[in-house]
């Protein structure tokens, strides 16, 4: 059997919704939610690439290049965050992000 | 070798771009007292930017591989922001001095995300809208999170964080399938292979459209990609907050505009529901859930995500008028949500800010020009004639009428009725409630700000005409 593009896009499609649930189902800590995002990240990035190769186009695997770039530099400040967070309060369980209604 | 791209029309960008480097390389040297002049730098380069942008090209000239355009949209939309952003930080300059955060980093992120929104406003690719989107968002998680030893911030600035990481994806899951089912990534082709289309757009392009829909409605905090508002608005420091509500949200509904007017103009119908429907729970939900607010930048919070709303029946309406209409709304609410916010900055005893509603009580006893100011934006974000806010809901609601958008239109009026009901409170309190403790006197600069916009917003009506003219070439530009 050969792997088409569809395979490539049930796949994207799986770890997306993955990451969505992992943000949102996840109750015990920020680092999980962080990973679900970069997987999220990761899930595009196997879209874009599959459609690339799949259309004969280059500019999709530039996006994805673009897209890691980002991701990269959205982990760092979203660590950055995690830290100076930390340092205020001594937990980084989602339970207790609650200073604020809501 | 390849050809060197025509930069002219990105002037103003390049300029942003590279003073925020020099700068930032200054602060480095001179350290944290340096900030003051950063700040004054920082005004002074985005006025020279807005020269740049009022004397350089508006015709839709290309560059970047047709990745930027610079046209009328663009312009008007790019003035605003700079004029929020500027604004902002000359707001801060007291605040950051009071709270010792005086740190040179402050005006700088603000200069970046700046520079982020005016790519989002130039964006004429899904690649250069996603840099332009990251760059602003990026530095917002920082300067949400800016009073690094409040626990309320760096709350706010993780919330922000996980939540605005969490509408990237899903916009970019929807630019990916966008970018796969109609085989390009720049707007001109994705609309022209839209229209190519016999039997209307593919399931795919639906899909990817209805995606990217979600990010940028989480973007300008439509309910009900909202959660988020309320405690960034609330956690972050006031002047940050104050930023939030103004350029940010700007630069987005020009981005949400330009997204859908553009590649996916040919599809109206199909977005148009969903627009409709953002915007009457966006307003409906904005006039009731700051009823029960006891702080002020809560309140603010609900009130906003209640004029996006409003902002948003312009673009269901899906016409010139209604983006005319959009944009004349975005300029007023500028106008009354800086003047606002410039007050609450100003609500301090001695040098710690107080956030509650019950201190504003009495405010006419004590100083009564800053009473008048706040209950001229208040009855402007209310919509009483003659104030600027009452223009701003009317074109948008004329051109909902003429779309034929009646329920949608019955709707915001009902909710504007209702959300005139806090609004009048503060009034209520601020003139007939026994006076609190009086506030300190607000410094030069924001009194200057708060006297000039309060004019603006009650004078507005004897010369509405040079605005709604510009509004009205902006939006033709979409319509090319």
């Amino acid at each position: 059997m050969e792997i088409a593009l569809g395979h490539y896009l049930t796949v994207a499609a799986i770890l997306f919704t993955l990451g969505i649930f992992g943000i949102f189902l996840n109750r015990k800590n920020v680092i999980i939610i962080l990973m679900s995002v970069e997987l999220m990240l990761l899930a595009v990035n196997i879209n874009l690439v599959a459609f690339s190769a799949y259309l004969g186009d280059l500019v999709g695997q530039v996006f994805a290049m673009f897209v890691l770039t980002v991701a990269a530099a959205e982990a760092a400040i979203g660590l950055a965050i995690l830290v100076t967070y930390f340092r205020n309060r001594g937990t980084v369980a989602v339970e207790e992000i609650n200073r604020m209604k809501g | 070798m390849a050809e060197l791209p025509n930069l002219i029309p990105a002037i103003p960008e390049l300029l942003l771009a590279a003073s925020a480097l020099v700068l930032l390389l200054f602060g480095a040297f001179r350290g944290d007292t340096s900030t003051r002049t950063i700040s004054w730098a920082t005004v002074g380069v985005m006025a020279l930017a807005a020269v740049f942008i009022i004397s350089g090209p508006s015709d839709g000239v290309q560059t970047f591989a047709g990745m930027f355009v610079a046209d009328g949209f663009g312009v008007f939309m790019k003035l605003l922001i700079l004029l929020g952003s500027g604004l902002t930080i000359i707001l801060s300059l007291g605040y950051l001095r009071d709270h010792g955060m005086e740190r040179f980093e402050y005006p700088i992120l603000i200069l970046l995300a700046t520079l982020g929104m005016m790519m989002m406003v130039a964006a004429a690719d899904l690649i250069s809208l996603y840099v332009g989107l990251e760059l602003q968002s990026l530095s917002l998680y920082v300067l949400a999170s800016f009073r690094r030893d409040s626990e309320r911030s760096t709350e706010a600035g993780l919330k922000y964080f996980v939540l605005g990481a969490l509408a990237s994806g899903i916009l970019l899951y929807g630019a990916s399938l966008v970018y796969g089912f109609t085989g390009s990534t720049n707007f001109d082709a994705i609309a022209a292979n839209i229209a190519a289309q016999e039997h209307g757009a593919s399931v795919g392009v639906l899909f990817g459209l209805a995606f990217l829909t979600a990010g940028l409605a989480f973007k300008v905090a439509a309910v009900p990609f909202h959660m988020w508002t309320p405690d960034v608005y609330e956690g972050a420091p006031t002047p940050v907050t104050a930023f939030f509500s103004v350029a940010p949200k700007i630069a987005a509904f020009a981005l949400f505009v330009r997204v859908m007017m553009g590649p996916f103009g040919g599809l109206a119908a199909d977005w148009s529901q969903i627009i409709v429907v953002l915007s009457a729970t966006s307003m409906v939900l904005g006039a009731f859930a700051a009823i029960g607010q006891r702080n002020i930048k809560r309140m603010m919070a609900y009130s906003s995500i209640g004029l996006i709303g409003f902002a948003l029946m312009g673009l269901a309406a899906a016409t010139p008028e209604g983006i005319q209409g959009l944009i004349l709304y975005m300029t007023l609410y500028l106008a009354m949500n800086i003047g606002a916010w410039a007050i609450i900055l100003n609500m301090r005893r001695g040098s710690s800010l107080v956030e509650n509603i019950d201190d504003l009580s009495g405010l006419a006893k004590n100083q009564p020009m800053m009473a008048a100011a706040m209950a001229i934006f208040m009855f402007s974000l209310a919509g009483i004639p003659p104030l600027a806010g009452f223009f701003a809901k009317f074109y948008v609601l004329l051109a909902a009428l003429d779309a034929g958008l009646y329920t949608l239109a019955v709707i915001g009026v009902l909710s504007a009725v209702v959300g005139s009901f806090y609004y009048l409170r503060i009034i209520k309190l601020m003139y007939f409630d026994e006076p609190a403790e009086k506030f300190t006197a607000p410094t030069r600069e924001v009194g200057l700000i708060i006297t000039a916009a309060a004019v603006f917003t009650l004078l507005f009506f004897l010369f509405p005409a040079p605005f709604v003219a510009e509004a009205e070439l902006a939006a033709n530009a979409l319509f090319r």
